[in-house]
């Protein structure tokens, strides 16, 4: 029982990261390695003010704040500098190892004995003892639906809109007489800023910031869009984001499963690229959709 | 009005395959006209589109537009004023939305994109009422994604976002090359339609030589990257197909080939 608790904990954790990846790899078609740096830059954060004091949800929106900068560094570097994509994720990434060392001090910073924001004297009066084996549960799901519905709210505006076609056909922003580099600029901040929002709850869940903890998060964020958009290619009335989520619990499922069955955990990384490479050859990677200018 | 002055443009410069496309190329539209070009493939029409509305960048000349010069802003500024079809398919619509969404989208043109939400409802009956024109059924797909629209479909539904806003140039580049007679014949029409209601100001790229002779006001036939012929609208019409097709052929078979 207590496996499954923490297999849906730290699967629905991974799911708020998820939701970034979904939309630079799935809107934006950007595939954007930023999220290796970025996850553990929440993490870096959220230890590092949470140390010195500040409230645990003000931790999540600074941390949250900062993977939107992040993000922006991305983008410029993409769009203004003109690198390729892959390459300008790769950049940031290797940046932020360095940066997420700065800001945390060193490479292990544990919080124990803090108010984090599953473990706190407002929430402990509210929810009953008798759930309190299910307060982590109830927290991480409380904020993956928060970011879930304010992620479908924001694409339903008119600058959603207009977010979901730069990935689609950047041409089209063109002759709507938008900057479609902004507005690329823009997804890539938002799913960082999820994606380090991710960071931030698992820093406090753990209860420590450790230096290599992101390493992967691109392809565990991958391997959940893909599993859970494809698992329900056919359900429309299923929303992609939620679909997201359900990939990402499932692909941490089974993950548990493999290590259950006799694997070791430092098996995992080959386990995860096999898998990877498999689910990327079943959905046959990205296609290049519009030519430019024709 | 809109001027081209002394306009070099080479492709693939500084390499073996350099090749001098436009060499001080000049070319004045007028408000209000509607200027059909042909020539024939490879004759530098989709570039000529290209450098007008800033795709591609020149090497040296000015870019007029409505006594301003345009030559170093930016594509998506100029498409404050411009309007666009291209002659592939594909670019003129976002395959993984609606058609409903991309009518939304195209309506909030000139708009800002804000947290506002992106579809008004209200507007719907109105697009609706403009899909219903196409006579392509398109009017009852308002939930359908794009994206399994045939190509055709989709160019005509590209027209009618392009031109949805207040906007002052339509280019338009073989927008009827992928759509069947009939279809083709409704949408020139209706493009026809829309130039006189909305007064744009128009270049029309096609390859089919009736359309060339029996719509827009004016005529250019381009071939290697020079205008070979102008015709006025009444030279325009006491050409025949046939006349225009010699034209076409002697041309050809001056520069060899
Ligand atoms: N991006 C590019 N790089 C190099 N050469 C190019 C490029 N785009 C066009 N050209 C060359 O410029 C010339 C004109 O091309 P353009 O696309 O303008 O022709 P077109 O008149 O639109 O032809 P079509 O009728 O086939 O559409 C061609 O010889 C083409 O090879
Ligand atoms: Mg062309």
């Amino acid at each position: 029982m207590s496996i499954l608790l923490g297999v849906l904990e730290q699967g629905i954790i991974y799911a708020i990261m998820a939701l970034g990846i979904y939309i630079t790899y799935k809107i934006l078609d950007f595939p954007d390695l930023t999220a290796d740096g970025s996850f553990p830059l929440g993490a870096a954060v959220t230890a590092a003010v949470m140390v010195k004091g500040v409230n645990p949800y003000l931790a999540l929106v600074i941390a949250f704040a900062a993977g939107v900068l992040s993000g922006i560094v991305t983008g410029i570097i993409h769009v203004k500098l003109k690198v390729r994509d892959l390459l300008s994720g790769i950049i940031v990434m290797t940046g932020l190892y360095s940066v997420n060392l700065r800001i945390a001090g060193k490479s292990n910073v544990p919080i124990f004995n803090m108010e984090t924001i599953f473990d706190n004297a407002g929430l402990n009066n509210v929810l009953p003892e008798s759930v309190a084996s299910y307060q982590t549960l109830f927290v991480v799901v409380a904020v993956a639906l928060a970011s879930k519905f304010a992620l479908d709210a924001y694409l339903k505006t008119k600058s959603g809109y207009l977010l979901r076609a730069v990935g689609d056909n950047s041409v089209i922003v063109t002759t709507l007489a938008k900057d479609s580099g902004f507005v690329k600029i823009l997804g890539l901040a938002i799913a960082n800023g999820l994606i380090a929002l991710s960071g931030s709850v698992m820093c406090q869940q753990q209860r420590f910031f450790e230096i290599s903890m992101g390493t992967g998060t691109m392809v565990i964020g991958l391997a959940s869009v893909i599993i859970g958009t494809n698992l329900f290619k056919n359900f429309s009335k299923v929303r992609a984001t939620t679909a997201v989520i359900i990939g990402a619990v499932i692909y941490k499922g089974c993950v548990a499963a493999a290590i259950k069955f006799g694997l070791s955990a430092t098996d995992m990384k080959l386990v995860t690229a096999v898998l990877f490479l498999i689910i990327l050859v079943l959905s046959r990677g990205r296609v290049k959709k519009v030519k430019n200018n024709a | 009005m809109l001027e081209l002055k002394n306009i070099n443009k080479y492709y693939n410069s500084g390499t073996v395959n350099e090749m001098c496309l436009f060499n001080n190329f000049n070319l004045t539209i007028k408000d209000h006209e509607f200027v059909s070009v042909i020539g024939s493939n490879g004759s530098g029409k989709t570039s000529l589109l290209n450098i007008i509305c800033g795709s591609i960048a020149t090497d040296s000349g000015n870019l007029i537009m409505q006594g301003s010069d345009i030559t170093g802003e930016k594509e998506f500024r100029r498409y404050r004023k411009i309007g666009r079809v291209y002659q592939n398919p594909a670019m003129g619509t976002c395959p993984s939305m609606t058609i409903l969404e991309n009518m939304s989208l195209a309506d909030n043109k000139g708009k800002p994109y804000n947290l506002g939400s992106g579809t008004n409802r209200k507007r719907a009956e109105f697009y609706r009422e403009s899909l219903r024109q196409l006579n392509l059924g398109l009017e009852d797909k308002m939930n359908v994604k794009v994206g399994s629209l045939s190509g055709g479909q989709r160019q005509a539904m590209a027209l009618l976002m392009s031109t949805m806003t207040p906007i002052e140039f339509l280019i338009l580049d073989e927008h009827t090359a992928a759509l069947d007679p009939k279809t083709a014949e409704t949408i020139m029409e209706l493009t026809d339609q829309i130039v006189k209601e909305k007064k744009l100001t128009t270049i029309m790229v096609t390859h089919n030589l009736r359309y060339a002779l029996e719509y827009g006001n004016r005529l250019l036939m381009m071939h290697q990257g020079e205008a070979v012929l102008d015709k006025s609208a009444a030279e325009k019409a006491e050409m025949s197909i046939d006349d225009l097709l010699g034209v076409f052929n002697q041309i050809s078979i001056e520069c060899g080939n």
